[in-house]
């Protein structure tokens, strides 16, 4: 078998395995595919990990993101300007196989450019680019026999999001059917907004851990190395997305346009963000 | 006909249990927001098996709404057409001009029970703003409207409405700038806030129970129109006929004559430029099956998936989707859709103030454009039943304009 269609939940596993062994918390990127454009993208992505990146959320862009905030909004809207679409994001992540066998990359976004594509086709094309995992928002359990449980049965992870609002009577059917990992979306609300407070995260972690053995990614309002080294202490990993989007936002030039800091302000902040986490048990 | 595909042998049945009219419908929200659509669910089975809710109800819908509105026989218009006779069902007179209160005033009288005390919304013709606002206004509740700010601009008279009424409108910049980005931001308004706020969405679409409970409190439109057509003319109606845009005024006109099988059901989508042009809101004539808002209906996009900006005069129908159960419908044949442009719409707005003293909305025009072309096609021993859902006021500023005149 290739590196290329190693079963997703395999890479995952083996990344959080390895994250165990050295003691630490990952950090969990996330950037929108075709932002600004589809090749600045694509070196923006290739840069990921070794700027400390061990695991890659690739936002596929859609019209009406209405859990994002304006941050990964906007970063939408330029992808989708630049002629992105799921053909070129599944690209993108083939690519990116080709020089990188290890760290896993999670498709983050809406239903419907997956529904319209075909799902069975989807998940075909999505595996064979070595996608290892979906995080679908507006896909909640009750709707499962959509794409969740067609996922896991082609080898993928379907990860699912847990809130504040998920609580002791809801977890036991979030967690079923998941893999791969689970993202604690630790505020209410659109991404990149507020943060929730320590306690809070304590207290979700503990309430999680009640119901799956799985890794806890927690995400939503991080936005600096200290901040992502706080849920490091606490998750199996820290996800910070508006936050390393709204870096690509800064480096543009007035017309929107990808400029030659562009890789390097993002590859900075995340290196940042690493480090926060890397030394957040220390 | 295709034969109704339930045990019940009914096109009354739906949708099941986990929200479904056929392949259509559904619950694509956001995780943060199932514990509160479960909750919104639960109270609302409740809510239908207490008397005192539907006492309630009744009570509002007869002195605040001002119901039973008439239904009221359009004879100019009907002699001008020299066909069947026509009808309209009178939802322009309701207080607040349209037949979005009779939602209003349930979903509020459902936020209530359920001990909510914040309000949220999304409009775009201004109408369901409106409305929402109002009964906020009247039952001392805080309320935040999101609105295009596309539509803020053709709609000016509405937002100061809402202003007077107190409530907050914010403008939406996103996207496209209209009804569909307003619906985007409520939705991200309330999974911000989740413990306090209740979402009054303005249609019959949405993630169930939505488009459930916002049709039951529309019946009301299509249950009177039963009851005085066949006072009136001791018979069922040949054809009703209603405009759609998400769709509620006529799923309230149609459901409860779905099961009449004998009446044929006609829902008229805006066609903007027309259909050709790409600028147009017809979900159902041009669109296909996708996912947004939390449910799965006929929408406007590309081959990408990708949602397209719906066109056309009238704000209230300028969306790119439409109610799951419309899709049903159409999909097997209870119902057909027609498309009616811009143009067809205005002189139908036009036509309709001068014979029958009726300023309509254009949404509605959209609907008596379509009795324009059914009416003259049928014998004068038949009926057709329209539902004239709201008043032109408002729409004032954008015929002068089309019509090239200065205000």
């Amino acid at each position: 078998m290739s590196d290329a269609i190693i079963g997703g939940q395999d890479r995952i596993a083996k990344r959080f395995a390895k994250l165990r062994e050295e003691g630490r918390a990952g950090l969990v990127t996330f950037i929108t595919a075709g932002d600004p454009d589809p090749e600045a993208s694509f070196e923006i992505l290739k840069a990921l990990p070794e700027a400390g990146a061990d695991v890659i959320e690739l936002g596929m862009p859609f019209t009406d993101p209405m859990a994002d905030g304006p941050a990964i909004q906007e970063a939408s809207i330029r992808a989708l300007a630049a002629g992105m679409h799921m053909r070129k994001t599944l690209s993108l992540v083939r690519g990116f196989r080709d020089q990188d066998h290890e760290t896993p990359i999670i498709l983050m976004g809406y239903y419907n450019p997956i529904y319209i594509y075909g799902v069975a086709v989807f998940l075909e094309d999505a595996r064979n680019a070595g996608v290892d995992g979906l995080i679908v928002v507006d896909l909640p359990p009750e709707e499962d026999a959509e794409l969740c449980v067609p996922t896991v049965e082609k080898g993928l992870s379907f990860i699912r999001l847990t809130t504040p609002t998920s609580d002791d009577k809801r977890l036991p059917k979030l967690v079923q059917n998941t893999s791969g990992f689970v993202y604690y979306v630790s505020v209410a609300g659109v991404t990149g907004a507020g943060s929730a407070t320590n306690d809070q995260i304590v207290e979700a972690m503990a309430r999680l851990r009640r119901h799956t053995d799985l890794p806890i990614a927690v995400g939503f309002g991080i936005k600096n190395a200290t901040q992502a080294a706080e849920v490091a202490r606490q998750a199996d990993a820290a996800v910070v997305g508006s936050a390393i989007v709204s870096k690509i936002a800064e480096s543009l030039d007035e017309n929107g346009k990808a400029t030659d800091k562009t890789a390097s302000m993002v590859t900075g902040l995340v290196r940042e963000l690493a480090d926060g986490v890397r030394n957040a048990r220390n | 006909m295709t034969s109704a595909p339930t045990a019940l042998n009914s096109y009354r049945a739906l949708p099941d249990p986990d929200g479904h009219f056929g392949n259509f419908g559904g619950r694509f929200v956001a995780e943060t927001l199932m514990p509160l659509i479960l909750e919104l669910e639960q109270a609302y089975k409740d809510a239908k098996k207490d008397p005192a809710f539907q006492k309630e109800l009744d009570y509002y819908l007869k002195h605040y709404v001002g119901r039973a509105n008439p239904l009221y026989f359009a004879e100019r218009l009907t002699e001008h057409l020299g066909g069947a006779k026509i009808y309209f069902k009178r939802e322009d007179l309701n207080h607040t001009g349209a037949h979005k209160i009779n939602n209003c005033i349930g979903q509020i009288l459902l936020a209530k029970r359920m001990g909510k005390t914040r309000i949220i919304a999304e409009t775009g013709a201004g109408q369901h703003g409106v409305a929402t606002a109002t009964v906020c206004a009247r039952f001392g509740l805080p309320c935040t409207v999101y609105m295009g700010s596309k539509d803020i601009e053709r709609q000016s008279p509405n937002v100061f409405r809402m202003r007077l009424l107190g409530a907050e409108v914010k403008p939406v910049k996103s996207g496209s700038c209209s009804l569909k980005d307003a619906m985007n931001e409520a939705l991200r308004d309330w999974v911000t806030n989740v413990e306090d706020t209740f979402y009054i969405i303005g249609t019959a679409a949405g993630p169930h129970p939505y488009p459930e409970l916002v049709r039951d409190f529309q019946c009301v439109i299509g249950n009177e129109a039963k009851e005085q057509i066949l006072e009136q003319e001791g018979r069922l109606p040949d054809q009703i006929i209603a405009a759609v845009g998400g769709g509620s005024n006529a799923i309230g006109l149609f459901h409860p004559f779905l099961d009449d099988k004998d009446i044929e059901v006609v829902g008229v989508e805006a066609a903007g430029h027309g259909i050709h042009t790409g600028k147009h809101a017809a979900s159902l004539s041009a669109g296909k099956p996708g996912v947004l808002h939390g449910n799965r209906t006929y929408l406007l996009m590309d081959d990408d998936g990708q949602i397209k900006e719906a066109d056309s005069i009238s704000a209230g129908l300028d969306y790119p989707g439409i109610g799951p159960e419309h899709s049903w419908l159409k999909d097997i044949g209870r119902a057909r859709y027609e498309p009616i442009g811009d143009k067809e719409a205005l002189e139908a707005f036009k036509l309709c103030s001068e014979l029958e003293g009726i300023i309509p909305a254009l949404e509605c025009s959209h609907a008596i454009a379509q009795v324009m072309k059914e009416a003259p096609k049928m014998g004068k021993d038949k009926i057709i039943l329209m539902c004239l859902s709201g008043r032109g006021d408002k729409d004032i500023f954008t015929v002068a304009e089309a019509l090239g005149v200065e205000l």
